[in-house]
């Protein structure tokens, strides 16, 4: 048994690592939809979910439920292959994208297989990065054309016109930094960013403009407020999606916060030092930070439990509660496991932070209007980055003589 | 059998099914979804042979902008499917020996290639140019045939515009 492990490991550690992986991801993105209405509700001084589970927690599980068991009607007059194919397409793509993405320092032997925190390390992960945003259009143009109605072909041709026209943006945003590590590899960009000052090596000091057009690019591409032109409600009834439902729809959605935490992901890679603590190396008691921030957490939830209006989240609560503080706790006693997690810790932080501003930026900014973002688009963003990329260069060349 | 050599009967199989099937479409949309097969599978083909940075690229390139003109195109003068015709004499008597001949002319050149020894070998598979190596090589000795090359895009590029501005 343990020499086929060994043979075939690198078949075998993969696939594990591609379902754990898929599992946490599609986790997170339900609960990024909690995440989005508790915010955004909260912003609107409403209340948000709160029937289904204590704080509206089992929502997403609920809106999963309903989803599966839907009826899916099919418009009449659709072209069935391109119908069928346009949600998978989307969904597989923006599945695939975090396949490159490296989300820890660590690098570990699995009988005799090395691998790392994330499921492929490629040499040119940036540019399969840019690839699979490439292929990513059809799903769209496909959904629009296939659905046989106005409203999607309206949608999917707009979301495609915009998706390429920030493509451009958003693939010239990013050659500063490429020209400052010098490479195409995730883990390589992180590694050049880190120095005994913290968060002063990190990219986004030189590469603030650089930054700036990627993040706007970044929220183009993912469809997102205020540049949800493809779903207008107010003007194409949902847009492309129009005539999905059920799973199908569910699976657009999937993928549009998939792409979401992709971009947070790789804005904290480039931009913000990945893994890397934002404080000098030799303040080593900003390790106990995740214990800092667990342990009064939990004690909260438990106070706020045994206070909750529900029998059931007086029972759930102070139990969430009690593992969270154990897990801060813990973290405190065994200085070996906090050590390992700082990496991870720091990564997700970064992450969910971008998720917020996402979520942050859908309930503050209005719709952009077609002209106005294609003239932002090709007048504004895309000269802005080619001259980062100048400028890039020039000091970069200026430097090494 | 070694792994590379079943992906790359894999990726070969899919290529040519692409192929055959960009062809044997009736609907101009679906002949240019088999293409985009095509393409993505010609990529895979070009990461066996160890050049990554070519492989992205091709998807970027031609399975990503081009191949999305070409979809855009298709939607927006909303072609319909094509009706058969029937099969044409021309067809018939001189491509069926023309695409004999060709297949002959390939399936020789290739037997005597592997025959030869004196060719210089392709970087053996698993190996990967790395991006910089390649970098180097476009910029110091191949940089006229690049300058030209993008010489050569931006006057298509500007034959473009000029084209769209005449009916204004």
């Amino acid at each position: 048994m343990n020499e086929f492990l060994t043979q075939y490991a690198f078949l075998i550690v993969p696939i594990v690592k591609i379902a754990i992986l898929v599992f946490i991801v599609l986790t997170v993105d339900a609960y990024l939809t909690w995440i989005e209405r508790k915010v955004i509700a909260h912003i609107q001084a409403r209340w948000g979910p709160h029937r289904v589970g204590p704080h509206g927690l089992l929502q997403p599980l609920a809106d999963g439920v309903k989803f599966i068991f839907k009826e899916d009607p099919m418009p009449a007059g659709v072209d069935k292959v391109a119908y069928f194919l346009a949600p998978f397409i989307t969904l597989m793509l923006a599945l695939t994208s975090l396949a490159v993405i490296p989300f820890g320092p660590q690098r570990f032997t699995v009988f005799g297989y090395q691998t790392g925190i994330g499921i492929a390390d490629v040499n040119i992960s940036l540019l399969v990065l840019f690839a699979i945003t490439a292929l990513s259009v059809y799903g769209v143009a496909l959904a629009g054309w296939a659905s046989n109605s106005k409203y999607s072909l309206l949608g999917g041709l707009r979301s495609s016109a915009q998706m390429i026209s920030y493509e451009l943006a958003l693939t010239l945003s990013v050659v500063g930094v490429l020209l400052i590590a010098g490479d195409f590899s995730l883990r390589e960009i992180v590694d050049h960013q880190g120095s005994a000052h913290g968060l002063l090596s990190w990219n986004i000091f030189p590469q603030i403009i650089g930054f700036l057009c990627f993040f706007i690019a970044a929220i183009a591409e993912t469809n997102r407020v205020p540049f949800d032109l493809p779903e207008a409600e107010s003007e194409l009834v949902a847009g492309f999606h129009t005539e999905y439902a059920s799973m199908k729809f569910a699976m657009f959605f999937i993928a549009e916060y998939t792409s979401m935490i992709t971009v947070s992901c790789l804005a904290t890679i480039m931009f913000f030092g990945g893994w890397l603590s934002p404080f000098p190396a030799s303040w080593t008691f900003t390790h106990y930070l995740p214990s800092v921030l667990l342990i009064p957490f939990g004690l909260w939830v438990i106070f706020d439990g045994i206070r909750y209006e529900n029998l059931f989240g007086r029972m759930v609560l102070p139990v969430v509660g009690a593992v969270l503080t154990l897990i801060g706790v813990g973290l405190v006693l065994f200085p070996p496991v906090n050590d390992a997690i700082q990496g991870i810790f720091w990564f997700l932080a970064k992450v969910f932070t971008f998720l917020f501003v996402y979520v942050w930026m859908r309930g503050t900014l209005p719709r952009f209007r077609y002209d106005q973002l294609m003239s932002f688009g090709w007048k504004f963003l895309l000269p802005v980055s080619i001259a980062n990329v100048i400028l890039t260069s020039a000091v970069i060349l200026w430097r090494m003589h | 059998m070694s792994a590379e050599l079943v992906i790359f009967f894999v990726l070969a199989v899919i290529a040519v099914l692409g192929a055959v099937s960009l062809i044997i479409q009736r609907h101009p949309i679906h002949s240019a979804l088999s293409l985009i097969v095509v393409m993505v599978a010609l990529a895979g083909l070009y990461l066996l042979m160890g050049a990554e940075f070519v492989a992205a690229v091709q998807i970027i390139v031609y399975g990503g902008a081009i191949m999305v003109l070409f979809i855009f195109v298709i939607m927006l003068l909303n072609a319909g499917e094509e009706e058969r015709t029937n099969f044409s004499k021309l067809a018939l008597y001189a491509g069926i020996p023309m695409a004999v001949a060709v297949t002959g002319l390939i399936a020789a050149a290739l037997v005597n290639s592997t025959r030869a020894t004196s060719l210089p070998a392709a970087g053996a598979a698993g190996t990967l140019t790395s991006t910089r190596t390649l970098s180097n090589l476009l910029f110091t000795d191949f940089v006229y045939p690049f300058e030209l090359t993008s010489f050569l895009i931006l006057v298509a590029i500007l034959g473009a515009i000029v084209l769209a501005q005449r009916e204004n």
